[in-house]
Formats: structure tokens, sequence, C-alpha cells
């Protein structure tokens, strides 16, 4: 059992302006308990694997709605292997077609939340991915 | 590989040779498991000789993180490291946090002479968290010129910075009140340097001049001020978002300073500090070796006593420590 809220970086990658979605994600993680980094709009892959290996988080959330996710989130969880972050889990919330979703998980994302996902959803799939043996967690 | 990137390098090394990657993992002990790192803390020294720290506190939406970042872009154009530590509340219900102060970092983003680090309040009600010093004296020890500390919104009471920072910045926008609330007590008074921020807003002025009343009234008589030093805080018209008024806050911040080395107050402050400092942990700790004591069900019970026979909850307290052995002074 964790005695400590979850840290989770929110990032927004790439030139795309819409973050209701980011914004939504992040009071209702909030609210279940955990510490929400949000970082704000346009930030470049580099900028959200520094950003992660800063504060040194539980995992990173991407909030993705341009359609460039094939090349930014590659991108993001090679910056982030190459900074000793390949064990820190990467999600993803966004319009993904199927079959990039499918390529998407087999490179290195671990989960993938949709139009439709429930905050309750989310929350649990987070929390699964964050759970860490008991003899890592101090 | 899993196993091996989530171990911590315990020895300082790492820290002090610039590893990011160890000061991050670093922090999070601290942060959640101090016990476990308090013997690589108590080798650390007080962080007060050359290195400066910088706290900024204000109310929530003065500009305090703008005001971070066009200061520390400044720093970095003279060639010196920042580190910024941002608190931001947890919620008193989930114990959740939006720590949303990396917003207006933005721009240092990547810089790699610079170093953030968000924490939440965790139920600490002063301003900062409550590891936010061991976390200060960590940044120091890994040689950032700059650490600069940037507290939750402040209201009027949340003054825990003044204890932390030998310079203490707090921030005002425009309109926060007429010269009657600039002379309330709380977080005015602990101010080293009063900045007006949002001077491109209509108001600047007059705020300023609210702020420069209040520190007519308090101004010490030049007999006593010839016995005692006493630095009067100047104050700063600034427009973080036009980067406005940066270069004059810096000098403010740096002859500050200077003052503080050359009139001994430095070693003062450090005095000051560590007995804030040690009372702060005692109540920390003996509340801690308290809680310990008792089990949930005994807590539980005397909570339903309290309702049931609505016993007076300082009764209450009486009644359960009676049995602890305290060692009293009369």
């Amino acid at each position: 059992m964790r005695q400590f809220p979850i840290r989770i970086l929110i990032a927004k990658p790439g030139l795309d302006g819409h973050d209701r979605g980011a914004k939504v994600i992040a009071r209702g993680l909030r609210d279940a308990g955990m510490e929400v980094i949000y970082t704000g709009l346009r930030q470049s892959p580099q900028m959200i694997a520094e950003a992660a290996l800063q504060e040194d988080v539980d995992i990173v959330g991407l909030s993705i709605l341009s359609g460039s996710h094939m090349t930014l989130v590659p991108a993001i969880r090679a910056e982030m292997d190459a900074m000793d972050l390949a064990s820190v889990p990467l999600v993803l919330g966004g319009i993904l077609p199927d079959e990039d979703q499918r390529a998407l998980l087999e490179g290195g994302v671990n989960a993938i939340f949709g139009p439709g996902a429930s905050l309750g959803a989310i929350v649990s799939a987070i929390e699964r991915l964050c759970a860490r043996p008991a003899d890592q967690s101090t | 590989m899993r196993a091996a990137s989530r171990s911590v390098d315990l020895n300082l090394q790492g820290i002090r040779s610039g590893d990011r990657r160890a000061l991050s993992r670093f922090l999070t002990l601290v942060e959640n498991n101090r016990d476990a790192v308090a013997d690589q803390l108590a080798e650390l020294p007080p962080p007060f000789d050359d290195n400066q720290i910088i706290g900024v506190t204000g109310p929530p939406g003065s500009g305090k993180s703008t005001l971070i970042a066009a200061l520390t872009k400044l720093y970095r154009e003279r060639g010196r490291s920042v580190a910024i530590v941002a608190v931001d509340p947890s919620s008193p219900f989930t114990g959740g946090a939006l720590l949303g102060d990396r917003i207006r970092l933005k721009a240092l983003a990547g810089d790699k002479g610079v170093f953030i680090r968000s924490m939440a309040s965790r139920g600490s009600l002063g301003g900062l968290a409550w590891r936010t010093q061991d976390v200060v004296r960590v940044m120091v020890s890994a040689g950032f010129d700059y650490v600069i500390v940037e507290t939750v919104g402040a209201g009027q009471t949340e003054v825990d910075i003044a204890r932390l920072s030998p310079t203490t910045i707090v921030v005002q926008a425009p309109g926060a009140g007429d010269d009657v609330q600039a002379n309330k007590a709380g977080l005015l008074e602990i101010a080293d340097i009063l900045v007006v921020n949002k001077s491109d807003l209509p108001g600047a002025e007059r705020a300023k001049n609210a702020l420069q009343a209040m520190l007519d009234l308090g101004r010490p008589t030049k007999t006593q001020a010839q016995d005692n030093p006493i630095w009067v805080p100047p104050i700063v018209l600034t427009s973080a978002i036009e980067e406005r008024g940066i270069n004059d806050l810096a000098e403010r911040i740096a002859s500050q300073f200077r003052y503080l080395q050359k009139h001994g107050l430095l070693v003062e402050f450090q005095e000051r500090q560590l007995r804030a400092e040690f009372m702060h942990r005692l109540r920390e700790t003996l509340q801690g070796r308290l809680f310990d004591t008792f089990t949930a069900e005994e807590f539980a019970g005397i909570i339903r006593r309290m309702v049931q026979e609505r016993i007076d909850p300082q009764r209450a307290v009486d009644q359960l420590l009676q049995n602890l052995e305290f060692r009293r002074r009369k």
C-alpha cells in the first residue's frame, strides 16, 4: 500500500492548443488524491522528459488532439528512456485511430484513453501502473 | 533494469557532481521518507553562507511565478544557475494537489542551468510544505547559485517563508486594498523587498503609495536607527509579463544581501532560523511519537465518547494524556 500521493505529470505536447481535456483530467486526478503537475501548452518532447525528470513523477500523461501523435509520442518515449526514465509509465488521452493505438501500445505506451473513458477507469489504470513492488517503495 | 533505475544513490556524491536524476530521486525521499536520508541531511551545512536563498510570497494571482521566471531569466543571462522550489496547496479533503507553477516557468524548460521542483503543501498551513527547508538545503548543496522558493498563494498569516529565506520578497498587485490593509500585521511585515507587480495595470502608483505610507508609519527615528541597523524595505514596481523592473529588483536583492553581510545580520538570521526550525521539528516529532503511542481504535473510542457523553474536547485531551508521564516544570 502506498503511503504517499501518486505524482503525475500532465503534458500537452506539440502545437495543439486544446487543453480542456487535459484540465478536466488534471482536476479529476487531483480530486482522486494525486499530486498533478500540469505543464501547460506547447511542450516539446525534450521539455516534457526534462519536467518528468525534475519532478520525479511516478507516471506521465499526455493529452493530444492534434493528430501528430505518431511523431510526438515515440519522440517523448525516446527522450524519457535516454534520461533513465524508462521505468516511468506513459499514458495517452485523445482521439487516436485504432491502428495507431496498437502501434503505440507496442512501442512503449502503457495505456490509451479515448473519448468516453470514465474518470474512474482512468484513475484505477493509473493506480495500477504506479503500484510498485514493496521492496522498491523506499 | 527497472529495479536498478529505481534505486537511489544515498550518498550525496552524485548530487554534488550535478547528476540531475540523483538530485530528483533524493528530493522524493526527503519528501516521502525523510528517515531514510536523515544521516545524509544531517551532513549538510546550514545554507546561508554564499548561496542566496530568495523567498517569494504574495496573494494568489499576484504574479509570483511570472516574476520568478523573469528574474531567473536575468540570472541565467548573467551565467548563474537557479533552482526553483514552487509550493502549491494540497486539498484538505483528498490530499490531492494541482501543481501549476511550471506553466508560468515554461520559458525556462530545457535550460540545464535551471532546476524546478513543485511541492504540494501536504497539510502544512504556513505557506510552505513540511519538507521545503530540507529541499532547499539539498538544492544548495547541489551547487545552485540561487535557490528561489515560491510559497503557496498567501493571505495574511502564511509567514513561514520568513524563517527560511534571508531575503523575502512580498508581491502585491494593484487594487489590493487601502492603507489600513497595508498596516495590518502579518505578510507585509516579513517583506525585505516589496514588489508591486502588474504595474502595467491602473492603480499601481496608488498601491505603491499605500505601501510607502505603511513603511513611513513604522520607520524608526534617526537615533534608533543609529543604535541598531534597520533595513527599510524598498518598493519596486515591476511588470513581470513585460519584463519591466526586473533589473531594478535584482539590484535591490543584491543590495539587501550586501546589507545583511555588512552588518553581521546573516548570523543573527541563522540563529533565529535555527531556533524556529528546532521548535517546528520538536512539535512535529513529539506529535508523531505521541500519535504512535495510541491505536486507531483508541482514537475512535475517544471520538465516540465525546459525541455520546458530550465530553468537552479539552477534557478528552486531558483524560487521554493523564496516563502519560510528562516532566513538569512546576
